[in-house]
């Protein structure tokens, strides 16, 4: 390797890292820090600048103003062969020329390494098709290409690997598959993964920490559960699962709660749970959390009461329920079906409530709509 | 009647392939069979089977000095057009820089002149900085013409050609010289192959620029064109049969190359 920049380990600094193009601009004042040995993943839709990052990390992009640093070295100015980072790309971009074997063994090559067909072959072991090493990329299944993509890129044992929507292409079932081998893989190799994916699901699947990226900025930063327990914008809210969010205003506090007025029935929020800046709130409560009872039935927690059933939708593990308040909202409720009580109908009145701690609170000025307007399977390619 | 015109519905696309083939063929097959006749001067009554013709392919005056000069030429302008037009490809398929459009339109522009045009021009162009036409003038004509076709196919390879490849090899640490080397070239070289064949045919088959500026000296071409007034030599058929089976050795190897490369 050629450089300071190539010997560099350690976490993965961004700091205010901006991009533009003429007037757009695709990544803005963006700084994160990416700890050594994580498996992190940018999320958010098409256009939000999760692959205009991750290209800037490989050194693909110069950033317009920023620095990026691996450990306490900048390697902002450097070159992609400069930098031990390797990409699998989102549609493989295996060499076509050249063997399987080849392919793995470009990056050992290029960097003057002998006795490679011990690294190459282990690689082939590891993504299990060591039985393909002869062939061209051409001849082999999609699955197959993710694969030995891997392959080449961990076969050079970088301080970051980037996975730029790797699994796009594939069909579900294969991607379900590749999921869970890509985390087992990152475990057994102990190399810091950056996953850019527009799939919630596959970002809280695999990803110790989910930064999600909207517009050019990171939203909000966490683990899985973090995130979706408690958001701290509608963006958030609505594009990691679905969420109910509803109009409020704090009315008074009782201890570590705060007394919440919606559409003038009180309700209770933890007060380290709201990320509202005022008195005027969006309260959320994500649909699962919700149960729903009949008028006449005693419920505890919070309770809104006056609603009635618009629709009922069975799908097997649980009951999707479309309730329509006093207020003229509909709330999103899913029931488990684990407690042997027939359904509600359509037309049906009904109470619905929940566990005071679920509540989180956004602030009030927020669009409730923001992030479900996205339809995460249009435009893969993002660039 | 009826089995008749059934039979014939059935085969009526092999009867038409047998007919294109039979149009397509024949002017080759002439050539071929005439170049095995025994004749003395002229070439257009058959008068008996010889290998002679084959056995002496310079036997005829001037002909094998011809066809040297249309080699020598057409390598010569196969060669820089190549190397020049595949540059040029480059420049416009890979890099954004000022005036792209334009020279985009200027490649194009030989191809459209009108060759007696353009051989006409390049002759008195040639006169007026006072260099006498011959071998070295028809050489940077054919470059010339050569180069805008070698920059269209070379273009069109790269412009097929996925920019990733490139980023991928940057990313697993070859350096732009590596890159090209070791993927932009592999990778653009067929398109480069089919140029550099396309331009020396072009060139060993050019008459019109040719004519205007090679003085006295022959081509190939430029003999048979001479010898048509008084009949052309049995040993004509002999190069132009030579050169026909040539190429389809080629073809049919690139072809067997290429499928038992896809088998393994």
């Amino acid at each position: 390797m050629t450089g300071v920049a190539s010997s560099a380990r350690g976490d993965l600094k961004l700091t205010n890292i901006t991009k533009s193009y003429g007037d757009f601009t695709a990544v803005n004042d963006l700084s994160l820090v990416i700890p050594e040995g994580s498996f992190f993943a940018l999320l958010g839709p098409s256009g939000c600048g999760k692959t205009t990052t991750l290209r800037m990390i490989a050194g693909l992009e110069e950033p317009t103003h920023g620095k990026i640093a691996l450990g306490s070295t900048d390697i902002t100015d450097t070159k992609p062969y400069q930098r031990p980072i390797n990409t699998v790309f989102q549609n493989y971009a295996l060499f076509p020329h050249l063997t399987i074997f080849e392919n793995i063994a470009f990056g050992l090559r290029r960097r003057g390494l002998k006795d490679i067909d011990d690294a190459v072959n282990k690689a082939l072991d590891l993504v299990e098709l060591p039985h393909l090493a002869q062939r061209k990329p051409t001849q082999l299944s999609g699955g197959q290409q993710q694969r030995i993509a891997l392959a080449r890129a961990i076969v050079n044992r970088p301080a970051l690997l980037l996975l730029d929507e790797p699994l796009g292409a594939l069909d579900l079932k294969l991607r379900r598959q590749m999921q869970i081998e890509l985390k087992w893989i990152q475990r057994e190799v102990g190399i810091t993964f950056v996953h850019v994916t527009h799939d919630q699901e596959e970002a809280m699947t695999m990803a110790d920490t989910i930064a999600v990226m909207n517009e050019g900025e990171i939203e909000q930063m966490g683990s899985p559960a973090e995130l979706y327990d408690n958001p701290k914008t509608a963006f958030v809210a609505n594009f990691l699962g679905q969420s109910n969010l509803i109009k409020g205003t704090i009315s008074g506090s009782d201890g570590n709660n705060h007394v919440v007025d919606l559409f003038g029935q009180k309700i209770s929020l933890q007060k380290d749970r709201s990320h509202a800046v005022d008195n005027s709130i969006l309260a959320g409560i994500r649909p699962e959390k919700f149960r729903i009872s009949r008028l006449e039935t005693a419920t505890s927690g919070n309770i809104l009461t006056g609603g009635k059933v618009e629709d009922v939708s069975y799908i097997g593990v649980s009951t999707q329920y479309q309730v329509l308040m006093p207020w003229g909202q509909e709330l999103m409720v899913f029931e488990q079906n684990d407690d042997g009580v027939a359904p509600f109908s359509v037309g049906e009145g009904v109470n619905i409530s929940w566990e005071p701690i679920f509540t989180f609170a956004l602030r009030g000025d927020e669009d409730a709509e923001a992030g479900t307007e996205v339809s995460p399977d249009e435009d893969l390619d993002e660039e | 009647m009826k089995t008749i015109s059934r039979w014939f519905g059935r085969n009526l696309i092999r009867i038409y392939a047998v007919i294109a083939f039979t149009y397509l063929f024949i002017p080759v097959a002439y050539t071929f069979v005439f170049s095995f006749n025994d004749s003395a001067k002229s070439n257009l009554i058959w008068k008996g089977f010889t290998f002679a013709n084959w056995q002496n392919p310079c036997g005829a005056p001037q002909v094998c000095n011809a066809l040297g000069n249309s080699i020598k030429i057409g390598f010569l302008a196969t060669l820089f057009s190549t190397i020049l037009g595949t540059m040029i490809a480059f420049a416009i398929g890979r890099h954004k820089f000022k005036g792209r459009s334009t020279t985009n339109l200027l490649i194009f522009l030989p191809m459209a002149t009108p060759e007696i045009v353009l051989g006409a021009s390049l002759l008195s162009l040639f006169l007026v900085f006072q260099i006498n036409p011959g071998f070295w003038p028809t050489v940077i004509a054919h470059v010339l013409f050569c180069m805008s076709f070698v920059v269209v196919t070379v273009k069109a390879r790269i412009a097929s050609l996925d920019p990733r490849l490139e980023q991928a090899a940057m990313d697993l640490y070859a350096n732009e010289r590596e890159t090209f080397r070791r993927v932009t070239l592999p990778l653009v070289a067929p398109g480069i192959a089919a140029a550099a064949l396309l331009a020396f045919s072009l060139s060993f088959d050019d008459f019109i620029i040719t004519n205007f500026n090679s003085g006295t000296m022959t081509t190939f071409p430029k003999f048979i064109y001479v010898s048509a007034a008084r009949g052309i030599p049995a040993q004509a058929n002999v190069i132009g049969s030579a050169m026909f089976i040539l190429a389809l050795t080629i073809v049919i190897l690139g072809q067997f190359v290429g499928r038992k490369r896809k088998v393994s």
